[in-house]
């Protein structure tokens, strides 16, 4: 029947009033404000970056091939068996033994407590697969190894990324993992992401080496190029420091030469390498390679036991200090790749707000005025119902403080439209139980109960694609599948809660009237 | 009471005609693919030097060597948009157009957005728009099913799928941008194609335990007379929405207001000309729906 008790008013009164005051909140100052959630705007509303960086993991495979290489070396030699022909081909380990050695070899690699091939408990499954042939042994990184690869390597590169961005001073960055081989970087209120773009390009993976004539030297050489590409020089692969050894790096201006260097300080480790290769190298070329390039080969002068340095390199200031923030952030286990990248600048943003919310007007205005010409009274009703549904939403929006993006606002305005729906449903209903009963009442409470199967079954179907939506859809597109589904709530209970409650007073003060819709 | 059925006929050839050529279209011409699926770079600019036109700029495009691009005005009258679409671009491609655009234009440009699609990006999304949009009819013919017969249930599919293939047609047709925000709109039109369906359906279904006399191709234009007001009154509330997104909310909504408005407009008409005659083809009668209710 439609009576409702005093205690059901107070409270659909109460909520309501709740949220009105937390959807309006989102319009005042924050410090004078009660409230302090929000709704966030999201990055193509309030502007700012969108950078999905992919993780090359190429070459950390490759250096644990490598590694394992040499420790297989080691641990075979030390056991004394004897093996022939140890290398890399095609991303596996390849060698082969004497037949008598298989069964034992093989055990050092399949048990479970192997030096040599770690066995993860979690998953069941050693580092290395192993494939025995006759006596040639070929192994290749199983899937849980790769696995531990790229997620070790992307906890690292998550925490130089974070570093780095943070280093550069952007308001609150978000810095979070996508997939296992992934790194997601939004960056609001940036619209120039040039320097953090170029800052992320770079491993920035430095080691200090020896300039070499010597073609034979015991570590192996490399020719490299010089950061200019005009000129080349063969370099030892003996690393005599690399960035780990670096506590601090800061550009500076050398007075005496006039040009801008990065100072760095070492660690203790670092020092005394630097101070025993300095001793013994006094006259010799020490090449300082970044990411496979030279960036300078000065000749030392002097034993350096300081652990401070400069590294000069035709820098600008603006090079030098990015050198340097690369130097102290540390390096990249591996290369990032921008895989997507998407900026919005501020203007656009608060174009696309402005535009939204004169749409949300001018539409919510042509549903009130048609609804209003349509069921008078009751398009009153259903126009209050909507204006209060809309402060639902808004207000939920900002209890949960939800991300608000343009196809966001998009979602509000299409849930004006459809919000009235329910309502619609009801009247219509009530229209035609009114021509088969007399009584008002019983009418209007027969219009609710039949109506009912066809506006949850109506709502369940958008809330289907909304749901489908949220967990298919990226970005932009999650917001507004966000606003449709909480829509379907916020229209739901304020059509059963406000709307029926309104029509419900005014139908028993006018249950006599003929004609009531 | 206006004779819906006597034009069931009529309006299934012309529905089947638009799906036949729909499809053709699809097969054909195929879509126009953005930045989002297809891969490559967009740029929205603004020039403040009035001179600056799609001519002017076009020329200075093609002297950057970028490969197939393609601008156009972007509502406002020194709005541009520019699609690329080379691939791999470095990470300082932007700053190179940037400083070439300046070079040999002059004047200075707002970069207003910028959007840089790697190809494996590109396929991944277009992977998961298409596993959307199966998903979610996948969703609706199993939810239809429950809640009706599956008779019903394959009326509405076979309706949300005129719905989508004619405004993707239509998208091929007038080669319109296909991008997430489509897939969006997509997403809401079968929403919203479903939702007109179900009102009409839950009316037959009613009707049909009321009346055992009557036959269903007469029950299905009694219940959609029933229903007519509420789906006129609300097909026009959505689509003044949508047309008030579609006019005042920015070039942005542009393509998904549109793609919407059409879902509308057909998800409306299908519900009334596809999902009542498949009922009456499938000679639904009281029988179909008092297994249900005994089950």
């Amino acid at each position: 029947m439609l009576y409702f008790s005093k205690l059901r008013i107070t409270l659909v009164s109460f909520v309501t009033l709740f949220f009105i005051y937390f959807a309006l909140s989102n319009f005042q100052d924050p410090e004078n404000s009660f409230i302090s959630k929000r709704i966030n705007l999201g990055l193509d509303l309030q502007g700012g970056s969108y950078l999905l960086l992919e993780i090359d993991n190429e070459p950390v495979e490759i250096q644990k091939l490598q590694n394992t290489t040499t420790v297989i070396r080691n641990f075979l030699k030390s056991k004394k068996i004897n093996f022939n022909d140890l290398r890399i081909q095609d991303k596996t380990i390849v060698f082969t033994t004497p037949i008598m050695d298989v069964g034992s070899v093989e055990a050092f690699f399949l048990d479970k407590e192997s030096e040599i091939n770690p066995y993860y408990n979690q998953y069941k499954s050693h580092q290395f697969d192993v494939i025995i042939e006759d006596s040639k042994f070929t192994l290749s990184l199983s899937k849980y190894g790769l696995i531990e690869i790229k997620t070790s390597s992307q906890d690292q590169a998550l925490e130089i990324v974070r570093r780095r961005v943070d280093e550069v001073g952007t308001n609150e960055p978000n810095i979070i993992k996508r997939g296992n081989n992934r790194i997601l970087v939004e960056l609001p209120g940036l619209d120039d992401p040039m320097r953090i773009k170029s800052l992320l390009g770079k491993t920035a993976n430095l080691t200090f080496r020896f300039v070499t004539q010597n073609k034979n030297d015991t570590f192996g050489t490399e020719m490299l190029q010089f950061e200019d590409g005009m000129s080349e020089a063969m370099v030892s692969k003996r690393i005599i420091l690399n960035g780990e050894n670096l506590l601090d790096a800061q550009p500076q201006m050398n007075n005496q030469t006039n040009e801008t260097v990065v100072s760095f300080t070492l660690d203790r480790v670092g020092a005394k390498r630097f101070g025993k290769a300095t001793s013994t190298g006094v006259g010799k070329q020490l090449a300082i390679v970044l990411d496979g390039k030279i960036v300078s080969a000065p000749t030392i002068q002097s034993v350096i036991a300081s652990g401070n340095g400069q590294i000069s390199g035709n820098f600008t200031f603006q090079s030098a200090t990015d050198l340097a923030l690369l130097l102290r952030s540390g390096a990249l286990p591996a290369p990032l790749n921008i895989i997507e990248e998407r900026t919005v600048g501020p203007d656009l943003g608060q174009d696309s707000i402005n535009a939204g919310v004169i749409a949300l007007m001018i539409g919510f205005l042509l549903v009130i005025i048609f609804m209003f010409f349509k069921y008078k009274i009751f398009g009153l009703i259903a126009n209050i119902t909507l204006l209060v549904n809309l402060f639902f939403l808004v207000g939920i929006l900002t209890l949960f403080e939800a991300t608000l993006t343009l196809p966001g606002i998009a979602g509000i305005i299409l849930t004006v439209g459809m919000a009235v729906d329910a309502n619609v449903l009801i009247f219509e209903r009530i229209k035609e139980e009114c021509k088969k009963e007399k009584n008002n009442i019983i009418a209007f409470d027969t219009g609710y109960v039949k109506s009912k199967t066809a506006i949850i079954d109506a709502n369940i179907t958008t809330l289907i694609a909304a749901v489908i939506l949220f967990f298919m859809g990226s970005g932009p597109v999650k917001g507004f599948s966000v606003t449709l589904a909480v829509g379907i709530f916020t229209t739901l209970f304020s059509v059963y809660f406000i709307a029926r409650m309104l029509t419900g007073l005014y139908v028993v003060r006018n249950k006599e009237k003929t004609k009531l819709i | 009471m206006i004779n819906f059925n006597k034009f069931y006929k009529l309006f299934n050839l012309i529905s089947l005609g638009l799906v036949v050529a729909s499809i053709l279209l699809l097969f054909f011409k195929g879509l126009n693919f953005g930045v989002d699926f297809k891969g490559g770079t967009l740029i929205e600019l603004r020039s403040n030097d009035k001179n600056i036109n799609v001519t002017s700029l076009r020329q200075s495009f093609s002297q950057m060597n970028l490969g197939d691009f393609n601008v156009k005005k972007f509502g406002n009258e020194n709005d541009f948009l520019i699609k690329i679409e080379k691939k791999d671009t470095s990470a300082n491609a932007i700053e190179v157009i940037k400083k070439d655009l300046t070079s040999s234009l002059g004047g200075s440009f707002n970069f207003r957005r910028v959007e840089n699609v790697g190809p494996k990006v590109s396929s991944e999304l277009l992977k998961s728009g298409i596993i959307a949009i199966a998903l979610s009819l996948a969703a609706m013919l199993f939810y239809i099913w429950i809640r009706f017969e599956w008779q019903f249930s394959l009326g509405a599919i076979l309706a949300l799928f005129h719905d989508v293939i004619i405004t993707l047609g239509l998208f091929s047709l007038f080669s319109l941008e296909i991008n997430l925000s489509i897939v969006a709109a997509v997403l809401t039109i079968v929403g919203y194609s479903m939702n007109d369906t179900v009102v009409i359906y839950d009316r037959v279904r009613e009707n049909l335990r009321k009346f055992s006399d009557i036959k269903i191709y007469e029950l299905t234009n009694i219940s959609i007379n029933e229903t007519l007001s509420r789906t006129i009154i609300t097909s026009v509330t959505t689509l003044l929405a949508l047309v008030s997104i579609y006019l005042f909310g920015g070039e942005i909504l542009k393509g998904f207001s549109l793609a919407m408005i059409m879902g509308v407009v057909f998800g409306t008409y299908s519900s009334i000309y596809i999902a009542n005659p498949i009922l009456v083809k499938l000679r639904v009668s009281q029988k179909t729906i008092l297994k249900e209710d005994t089950e």
